[in-house]
């Protein structure tokens, strides 16, 4: 079973040439039946060979697959090879069966769109790129899978494309990514030139053998790689193009800016954990950028009043989360918390979407309101989905994954406990904006009418997600990922564990509870608090993204924009043209002495003469 | 053998001219595309390598005394270079001529007689290697493009054509001049008189001559290529010159340039040439850069594409001067990669322009909801020129990047700054004609099927050479080998030591 992994990839690509090659032509049902049939089959063949791997693992617990050399030039050979440990296998398996559900939910949601054909062309050509990226055992063949994963990003946050807002969306988050990608490349460059292979596996192996902790070229490497990371999974400082991205189809959020190409990073990171551990300082940034981005994200999420900016916001900062537990060298939590922020994130951003879908594409949380009896499974499925990201004590994932966390930060050296306090602040945080979310968008007075109340294809999709949001967190994914990541030693220290997940657990609940009191409650305090010039000033600040935008806008996009424009013309073709001018200038000075005059002729040749001869005498 | 890959156009020229007025012979069209049908046979042919001739990579070659007086001879020759290259233009030659194939409807005969002639010269340049018959086919090349511009060219074609001639025949003068000072300088030191490629290998110039006389040959293929600052005749002629024009432009008389510096300026001049190479692989990053910019900013559909050739080419001249396997590999991928990929682009505006009767994206937009296919075909080609991997173009570009790190980090990584670059004029591209609100209810056709047909060739290319180049990177090997053995046998300084160096 396992020798079929190439299909697992292959089959979504086989979706999307059938979908691309049929120009549209096919209707829809073929479509639909095309589009998720393909990432089912996949998301099927990926279940058959995990209990391959698990139940007959083999050598080492990898599995190597080479289908060809792609390029051999001299000792530069990359092949088109798939390297499954259990680090990859549970990418694929969140990939696939996640992908497979949003693709059901969107044969629904998209229905009677324009285009439908070629929305589940590019799904489907994300699909098979993410898979190429969390599969390939080299890292020329993971930049394929991570810029192609951009340019479905690209074409499917611009997929409206009658509206130039949502081509500037695309464009920004393809460019703003490409600038972490270009670090990235100069990365290969370095490492290749280096130790001679791109071979990850190898790479490793020679990175530890050859380099001392610390050394320069590990801390180069670390931080240009860092950099692709950083632009893919929207962290401090380029982070700006996320929230804009939301101006695709929300399947689209679901899929790639929540549940699985932001977290590209964090695979990456983690894929590459030899070299972070050999820069050290490098991993410090890490946990450091992860923490200010979560911390600074659900801030402004508070703040926004789309549903999916919130939703995007959120991301960001679950992201981050991510991204302190790789910096503190919590490697299996934070593949975890990726899968259960996974299931619950694309749970929110579907159960959000049916509610817009049934309230006229409504996106403003302050315009509905009043529908948790009207639409229960949207409600309900919303609730689990808050709740998980909340971390709800107990019941739900997002709780397993994120004390996980915040174990181990509490135990990293040197600022662990700082870290540990941003992060239970910004649980906290957390608590509130989801729920502030809940409470004014589903309670309250009903602001818009029910349009309609979406069937099957995206209810079996909610169910599923809910049932994972909540019993993910039980799966012993940290033990299964042992084989492929390094465990922290530092997770059991102590017993203070106990007293520190009593507290986050209080402090969710809290968090809970005070979007409660004000947000249902009207809490008196809060109104008071709102109409402060400072609280409004911070509250503007962090409405804006803390001005990120602004600051890149007028530092690189518009003197770029300037220079295009002021030099459209060429300004080298100058050279050329006065050197025309002057000729032509020369040649029109000139023709005014042609004046058929035999008199002035017959003067020019006596005056040459004799200064000709003049200047034969005298000098 | 060889001498047939130059008559078959010649000969196909001719009867093109003479077809145009005789009702009875087949459309002249018809005589240039089966022309160039043969030509592309004839050479797919050679492909399997023949027995080899006295230089070991050599597939096939021919030389004839011509003008014994001057050791002047009809030196022909091919190898794996050479027939990636002549492949490349027969392929692109019939591009061109679907191109043509509605759009020219005056003096059509003349037309295809000119097309088949530059291309004619073309192969010459890619197979002489006698230096003087070299620059006979470089001048043949020329003059049938100057009509093509300023015969069937756009608004502004007199002043492009023009342009277009005194740039190239004022650099074509600096290298007749270097071709004959080296040949006067052997004849000074041997006592005879030659012209030909493998005893100017060995002259043994003085530094300074040496440099001067290289840069006689660096102007002439940078203006050609075009590097910066030669590049400005480029976008003016590309923009003018009818869609045949442009394509046969873009894709294949660029790549003279470029094979020029390959073929002639190293190995020519090894010594000089590694000492000039920081100021020429600096001038390949500005062009990529500056090229790029100049892209972005520009409203006219084919002068986005034209300056992107800049930019891309800009690569091209990197990887040349980098010389190292990775580099020189890379070079000749970008080359045919950035054939294709333009050559699409080119082919795909004129279809924009027959359609709407202009080239100003200001006037275009949402043209995606008439023309859905034809979109997708500007996508596609956009996105390869924005060096995707998995198509053609990364290949080129990652190869020269892998090469030029190791003789230059600061460039190499200047250089992948041209990635942003080129996303941000790709996708300008496709938004300023393809998204955005449709403008005017005019239904306009797709794609017809042979434009299609055309395009998903272009396609295949893409991709295949994208995710498995090893065909065309094997064919060009050993002639790279070839070259770098002999430039090192010549200098085996420390200094190019760790140039050639394969690790």
């Amino acid at each position: 079973m396992i020798d079929l992994l190439w299909l697992v990839p292959a089959l979504p690509l086989a979706g999307f040439a059938i979908l691309s090659l049929t120009r549209g032509e096919l209707s829809h049902k073929a479509v639909a039946w095309v589009g998720a049939g393909s990432v089912g089959l996949s998301a099927l063949i990926a279940v058959l060979i995990a209990i391959d791997f698990i139940s007959a693992p083999p050598a080492n617990h990898v599995y190597t697959q080479t289908l060809w050399t792609w390029m051999r030039v001299s000792d530069f050979t990359p092949a088109i090879a798939f390297y499954l440990d259990t680090l990859s296998l549970t990418m694929v398996l969140v990939i696939t069966g996640v992908g497979f559900f949003i693709h059901l939910y969107s044969t629904e949601f998209m229905a009677g769109e324009e285009g439908y054909s070629r929305f589940f062309a590019y799904m489907n050509l994300f699909v098979a790129f993410m898979l190429i990226l969390v599969l390939a055992d080299n890292l020329l063949l993971l930049l394929l899978g991570w810029e192609g994963v951009g340019l479905c990003s690209y074409l499917l946050i611009g997929y409206w494309y009658q509206d130039s807002n949502n081509g500037r969306a695309a464009r920004k988050a393809f460019i703003v990514t490409r600038i972490g990608d270009a670090a990235m490349m100069i990365g290969l460059l370095l490492l290749f030139t280096h130790f001679g292979t791109l071979n990850i596996q190898e790479l490793m192996q020679r990175v530890a053998e050859q380099l001392p902790a610390g050394s320069g070229l590990a801390i180069a490497a670390a931080v240009l790689l860092l950099g692709g990371a950083i632009g893919k999974s929207a962290q401090l400082p380029l982070q700006t193009w996320l929230p804009d991205a939301m101006a695709g189809p929300t399947p689209v959020s679901a899929l790639i800016h929540a549940a699985t190409m932001v977290t590209a990073g964090v695979y990456l990171i983690a894929r590459l954990h030899v070299l972070y551990q050999l820069a050290p300082s490098i991993q410090f940034l890490v946990a450091v950028l992860g923490a200010l981005t979560l911390f600074l994200s659900a801030c402004t999420a508070l703040t926004q009043t789309d549903i999916k900016r919130i939703l995007a916001y959120s991301t960001m900062s679950q992201i981050g989360y991510m991204f302190m537990a790789l910096g503190v060298g919590a490697w299996t939590a934070a593949i975890f918390h990726f899968m259960t922020h996974a299931f619950f994130k694309a749970l929110l951003f579907l159960s959000a979407g049916s509610v817009t879908m049934s309230l006229h594409h409504e996106h403003d949380i302050f315009k509905m309101g009043g529908i948790y009896n009207k639409l229960p499974m949207a409600f309900w499925s919303f609730l689990i989905g808050a709740a998980s990201l909340a971390a709800l004590p107990l019941i739900t994932s997002g709780y397993y994954s994120k004390e996980l966390i915040l174990d181990q930060a509490w135990n990293s050296k040197p600022i662990g406990p700082l870290f540990w306090l941003i992060g239970l602040v910004t649980a906290f945080i957390t608590a509130v904006y989801i729920f502030r979310l809940v409470f004014i968008a589903f309670f309250g007075e009903q602001k818009t009418d029910i349009e309609l109340i979406p069937g099957n294809s995206v209810r079996i999709p909610l169910i599923v997600l809910s049932v994972l949001s909540v019993i993910g967190g039980f799966i012993a994914l940290p033990e299964f990922l042992y084989t492929a990541l390094p465990q922290n030693e530092a997770a059991h220290e102590g017993g203070v564990t106990l007293v520190l997940r009593l507290i986050a657990a209080v402090v969710a609940l809290l968090g809970i509870y005070l979007a409660y009191a004000v947000f249902l409650r009207k809490w008196e305090v809060a109104s008071r608090l709102r109409h402060d010039h400072t609280v409004q000033a911070i509250e503007r600040l962090a409405y804006s993204g803390w001005g990120f935008n602004y600051v890149y806008d007028k530092a690189a996009v518009q003197p770029f924009l300037w220079l295009a424009r002021v030099n459209r013309g060429d300004v080298v073709d100058v050279i050329y043209s006065a050197t025309a001018a002057v000729t032509r200038l020369a040649h029109q000075v000139l023709s005014l002495t042609q004046t058929g005059g035999v008199r002035l002729y017959a003067g020019g040749l006596a005056a040459g003469a004799i200064i000709g001869l003049g200047l034969v005498a005298f000098l | 053998m060889l001498v047939w890959l130059i008559i078959i156009p010649v000969v196909g020229a001719l009867l093109a001219w003479l077809a145009e007025h005789r009702t009875r012979w087949p459309h002249p069209r018809w005589i240039a595309l089966i022309t160039l049908i043969i030509e592309l046979i004839l050479i797919l042919s050679l492909w399997v390598p023949m027995g080899t001739g006295d230089h070991g990579v050599w597939l096939a070659e021919l030389r004839r005394p011509w003008v014994p007086r001057f050791g002047i001879s009809f030196h022909l020759a091919l190898d794996g270079l050479s027939l990636l290259l002549i492949a490349l233009t027969a392929l692109l030659g019939i591009i061109a001529v679907a191109s043509a194939w509605i759009e020219i409807t005056q003096r059509v005969g003349f037309f295809y007689f000119n097309l088949l002639m530059t291309l004619a010269g073309v192969i010459g340049v890619f197979l002489a290697l006698d230096l003087f018959l070299f620059f006979v086919f470089w001048e043949v090349m020329l003059v049938p493009m100057y009509f093509i511009i300023s015969i069937w060219g756009h608004e502004h074609r007199i002043y492009a054509a023009i342009k277009f001639f005194i740039f190239t025949q004022g650099s074509g003068l600096f290298m007749l001049v270097a071709i004959l000072a080296l040949a006067f300088v052997n004849y000074q030191n041997s006592g005879h008189w030659t012209f030909d490629y493998f005893d100017l290998r060995n002259v043994g110039l003085s530094p300074a001559a040496a440099l001067w006389i290289m840069l006689g040959f660096f102007i002439a293929f940078a203006v050609k290529l075009p590097a910066f600052p030669f590049h400005t005749w480029l976008p003016d002629a590309h923009t003018e010159a009818p869609t045949a024009g442009s394509v046969i432009l873009a894709g294949v008389l660029l790549k003279t340039g470029a094979y020029g510096l390959l073929r002639f300026v190293v190995p020519l001049f090894p010594e000089a040439a590694f000492n000039f190479a920081p100021f020429a692989m600096t001038l390949g990053v500005i062009g990529i850069l500056y090229g790029a910019i100049l892209a972005f900013a520009q409203h006219d559909f084919k002068r986005l594409v034209a300056y992107s050739s800049v930019s891309h080419m800009g690569f091209v001249l990197l990887g040349v001067f980098a010389w190292n396997v990775w580099a020189l590999q890379g070079a000749v991928m970008q080359m045919i990669a950035h054939g294709i990929s333009t050559a699409a682009l080119f082919m795909l505006a004129g279809l924009i322009q027959e359609r709407l009767h202009t080239r100003d994206m200001r006037r275009m937009g949402g043209l995606w909801a008439s023309m859905p296919r034809m979109g997708a075909m500007v996508l596609f080609f956009a996105i390869a020129s924005l060096g995707l991997p998995g198509l053609a173009n990364f290949v080129g570009e990652f190869l020269v990047l892998l090469g030029t790190y190791r003789v230059n980090v600061t460039l190499a990584v200047l250089a992948v700054l041209g990635i942003i670059t080129a996303a941000a004029y790709a996708l300008i591209l496709v938004q300023r004609s393809f998204q955005g609100e449709p403008r005017g209810t005019v239904k306009m056709p797709d794609l017809f099927a042979h434009e299609w047909a055309a395009m998903a060739a272009m396609i295949v290319f893409a991709v295949w050479l994208g995710l498995y180049p090893q065909g065309a990177l094997n064919t060009a090997a050993p002639a790279l080998k070839a070259m770098r053995g002999a430039v090192l046998a010549q200098n085996p300084g420390p200094q190019m030591a760790t140039r050639t160096n394969d690790r």
